[in-house]
């Protein structure tokens, strides 16, 4: 695990919001060289901190006006199931995150759609065909912030 | 100018850029089979209209000593008009809480909960979370693994 003083805290939260932010600016925002500000941004990705890069897009603009989160129980279980299951779900366009969960629900799904009735064209022939589907719980998402977290 | 109209040469360049984010522009120019030169308009145009509204670092709090994540999903007690906002005004002073959202359904809000390890999640749990107003239900789903992150549109 990589340790971090408040440069490197300052940076992660800057980049976090912003990833086009140039070493150069970086190393202006805390006052420090450049150079020394561009190693400690390699510093941290070289330890694996940043698990990638995120176009953030008007979804509302390019016609997608709806989000919802299922949970996903399956009706049959073993391992050869949880495979397919997988394999298919991770296939569908539309569908942006999946997570094994423990708890209620085997599967939290993240489905973005153009509206309700699009919603339901991909829920019906995308997600109830899945392998071994079996009790689906949707949650439409009214808003969303992201926040800072313990940096 | 606030509305714009993306055509099938904006839609190609916003795939490509989907697909790899830290691609070099020429290289996504190449691939959504466009001029650099178009490639730098477009994207300044989508710039201008907010479209593209540009990107962040995803943080991936494993490698910080965060191996723990829950989803612990509320049901709020909606007799009180202000239960949304008092709930979500406390939810955003625990550090821990690394999002919030809001849901028409079941599930009233969502908070998505990081912690060093079982032990730390449970003092989290207890002194800020269980703490927080206007809570009548809560369910928690631990993320065992994460098959798919995206945020990319089948555009």
């Amino acid at each position: 695990m990589i340790d971090l003083d408040d440069i490197d805290r300052h940076f992660l939260r800057a980049l976090s919001r912003d990833a086009s932010l140039s070493a150069g600016a970086l190393a202006r925002q805390v006052g420090i060289n450049q150079s020394v500000a561009w190693r400690r941004v390699k510093r941290l990705r070289d330890a694996g901190v940043f698990a990638g890069r995120r176009v953030e897009l008007d979804l509302d603009a390019l016609g997608f006006t709806v989000t919802v989160f299922l949970g996903i129980k399956l009706a049959t279980k073993g391992l050869v199931s949880l495979d397919d299951f997988e394999r298919a779900v991770r296939a569908i366009p539309e569908v942006q995150i999946v997570q094994h969960t423990l708890g209620l629900f085997d599967y939290r799904l993240r489905v973005v759609a153009r509206d309700l009735p699009d919603f339901e064209r991909v829920l019906r022939r995308r997600i109830m065909t899945l392998p071994g589907v079996g009790n689906v719980e949707a949650n439409i998402l009214l808003s969303e912030e992201r926040l800072t977290g313990p940096i | 100018m606030k509305f714009m109209q993306i055509d099938d040469t904006d839609r190609r360049i916003l795939r490509q850029l989907q697909a790899a984010p830290d691609a070099l522009p020429r290289d996504l120019a190449e691939r959504a089979g466009v001029t650099p030169a178009t490639f730098t308009r477009r994207m300044e145009k989508m710039r201008e209209a907010r479209i593209l509204r540009g990107a962040r670092e995803d943080i991936h709090w494993p490698a910080l000593g965060y191996a723990v994540e829950v989803s612990l999903r509320f049901s709020l007690d909606k007799t009180d008009p202000r239960a949304f906002d008092d709930f979500i005004a406390a939810a955003r002073l625990v550090p821990e809480v690394i999002g919030i959202q809001t849901f028409l359904g079941r599930v009233d809000v969502r908070l998505l909960v990081i912690a060093r390890d079982m032990g730390h999640y449970q003092s989290v749990y207890r002194e800020r979370i269980l703490t927080l107003p206007h809570i009548s239900d809560i369910e928690a789903l631990v993320n065992v693994a994460t098959i798919k992150s995206e945020t990319s549109v089948p555009l």
